[in-house]
């Protein structure tokens, strides 16, 4: 049971990583690769601000800042600078993996028991684990009205535009550039809050904690795509959310087989893989209408 | 009858400096009138592509002037040009976004060219509005308002692109080849209805064809161009006494 909670509410804050993924991967429509750098950036941002005994919640705002900075550069490179986005996302992870070092002074450090987010006094009355899914809750539900509110102003409506056709959304004045910038920046913005709410609900940041960070935010979508199919812009947020807990469970459950958290990396890679391969086998087998009953009957 | 847009000068060059170098827009002048409904003719490769790129700003000439209502757009990127300029391009996939909906995609026209920021966007209070405008359409979009426009037919999409063209009215319409992928059938009632509405909304238009009765049956002005220059430019009279005999001698290499 505690496994399973636990589970719960790791899968609600990288939820938070994947909807920050969701912005670029689905809206704008490209890979953006800043998310291994940004996610490992926020948790160092988040920790060491806690060891200098910076306030909780202004580390956790610190750690969506610096998001949002890594965001702006992968941003710069990619239309100003002309950089494919690709490498431009590349490029910015790269050299932020020498920043993180210089933030944490050492690969690896831990809270010490400092105070966090999570151990905040009116959480710890809560049952074990229960403070991760009360606060990955709040910070999903918050982070999804927002969104929702967002994509539909008239803000909103131009990025999404700019991602659905950017050569009609110039010739209906959108300014382009502007519109994959702000959505780098949100979404990177989210990226390293999800490393500082995951850091410090780990107890540490690792500069190497970013590896697969991008495989995982996929997941989540593409599971939460598969499971509940075709839906409202809306609905579709929440459905990330929901495909990164289904996603954490699927490893806990390889995990019961028998495999090592060493493994890991290889299970994420597979089950991304399949996932990704499954409108494939929907159109031969129709898998969705298995896996809604498999997912929705107890 | 005052002039809308002035061309001054207008020269084009791609790839200066290597082997090739090619001249495809030689010197254009051409003055445009207010209300101007003008058929632009001319074999492929002629460059009237590229003319109409040059006025919607998405490439920049080699030198010359675009002025437009006496404003100087020479410098100004197609973003800030969409303020004035609408256009209807030949692949009904470019001037859409799929994966929004009939409606969504007819808000985001209504604001072409304005500041957009935080504000709801207040769809709902524009649904009335869009029932009507497109209840007026030949082929049933009112009826599929919340559909996304990915699952629409070629020619609803350029439908739908044409009315999210004039649905804010820009001061310079810009048609390039907008029936050329649509069935017979379809192409002429979407020439009917831009006819209609260049007329009624008192719209100053350049359209691109390659069917020459309907350049001599629409508009009031034709032009041909042939290797990036204006070789026969007729109004009035002159355009409506113009025979496909007559254009044809136009179109030498
Ligand atoms: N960026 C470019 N680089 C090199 N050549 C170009 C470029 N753009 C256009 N051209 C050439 O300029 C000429 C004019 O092209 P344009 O597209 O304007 O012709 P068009 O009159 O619209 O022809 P069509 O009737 O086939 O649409 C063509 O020979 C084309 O190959
Ligand atoms: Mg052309």
């Amino acid at each position: 049971m505690s496994l399973i909670t636990s589970t719960i509410g790791q899968g609600l804050l990288w939820g938070i990583l994947a909807l920050g993924l969701f912005l670029t991967f689905r809206i704008l429509n490209f890979p953006d690769m800043t998310v291994e750098g940004t996610f490992p950036f926020g948790a160092a941002i988040c920790i060491s601000a806690l060891v200098h005994g910076v306030n909780p919640i202004i580390a956790t705002i610190l750690s969506f800042l610096g998001g949002m900075l890594t965001g702006l550069i992968t941003g710069l490179l990619y239309t100003k600078g002309k950089i494919p986005v690709l490498l431009a996302g590349i490029l910015t992870m790269t050299g932020i993996y020498s920043v993180n070092l210089r933030i944490l002074g050492k690969a690896n450090v831990g809270l010490l028991n400092k105070a966090t987010l999570l151990n905040e006094k009116f959480l710890q009355r809560l049952p074990d684990n229960f403070p991760t899914i009360v606060v990955g809750l709040l910070f999903a539900i918050f982070i999804i009205l927002l969104l929702a509110l967002f994509l539909n102003t008239d803000l909103g409506q131009a990025f999404i535009a700019t991602g659905d056709n950017e050569k009609m959304a110039q010739s209906l004045g959108i300014n382009t550039d502007n519109m994959k910038i702000l959505g780098l920046m949100l979404s990177n913005g989210l990226i390293g809050l999800a490393g500082g709410l995951l850091g410090q609900n780990g107890g540490y940041a690792d500069v190497n904690m970013g590896i697969g960070t991008m495989v995982i935010g996929l997941a989540a979508i593409i599971i939460g795509e598969v499971v509940y199919g075709n839906l409202s812009l809306t609905a579709r947020l929440i459905a990330v959310v929901i495909g990164s807990i289904i996603y954490r469970l699927i490893l806990l459950l390889v995990l019961q087989l028998g495999f090592s958290t060493n493994d890991f990396k290889l299970i994420s890679a597979i089950i991304l893989a399949i996932c990704m391969m499954l409108p494939l086998f929907e159109k031969k087998f129709h898998t969705r209408k298995l896996l809604k009953k498999g997912v929705t009957k107890p | 009858m005052s002039t809308i847009l002035d061309l001054q000068n207008i020269t084009t060059t791609v790839n200066v400096g290597t082997s090739e170098e090619k001249n495809i827009l030689k010197n254009i002048n051409l003055k445009i009138n207010d209300g101007d409904f003008i058929t632009l003719l001319g074999t492929n490769g002629a460059g009237k592509s590229t003319l109409l790129n040059i006025i919607n700003g998405s490439i920049f000439p080699t030198s010359g002037k675009i002025i437009l209502k006496e404003r100087d757009l020479t410098n100004l990127s197609e973003v800030k040009r969409a303020k004035y300029i609408a256009q209807v391009f030949q692949d009904p996939k470019m001037g859409t976004a799929p994966r929004m909906t009939v409606a969504e995609n007819l808000l985001l026209a209504t604001k072409r060219g304005q500041q957009r920021g935080l504000h709801l966007r207040g769809l709902d209070r524009h649904l009335e509005e869009f029932k009507r405008e497109t209840a007026q359409l030949p082929n049933g979009l009112n009826e599929r308002l919340n559909t996304f426009v990915g699952n629409l037919s070629g020619g609803q999409r350029q439908t739908l692109s044409f009315l999210m063209a004039t649905i804010k009215k820009p001061e310079l319409l810009l048609l390039d080849e907008h029936t050329a992928a649509l069935d017979p059938n379809t192409s002429r009632q979407l020439l009917e209805l831009t006819n209609k509405v260049v007329k009624k909304e008192h719209l100053t238009c350049i359209m691109i064809t390659h069917q020459l009765k309907d350049a001599i049956k629409y508009g009031n002005r034709t032009i041909i161009l042939n290797s990036g220059k204006i070789v026969l430019d007729v109004n009035g009279q002159d355009k409506k006494t113009l025979t496909e005999e007559d254009i044809l001698q136009y179109f030498t290499d």
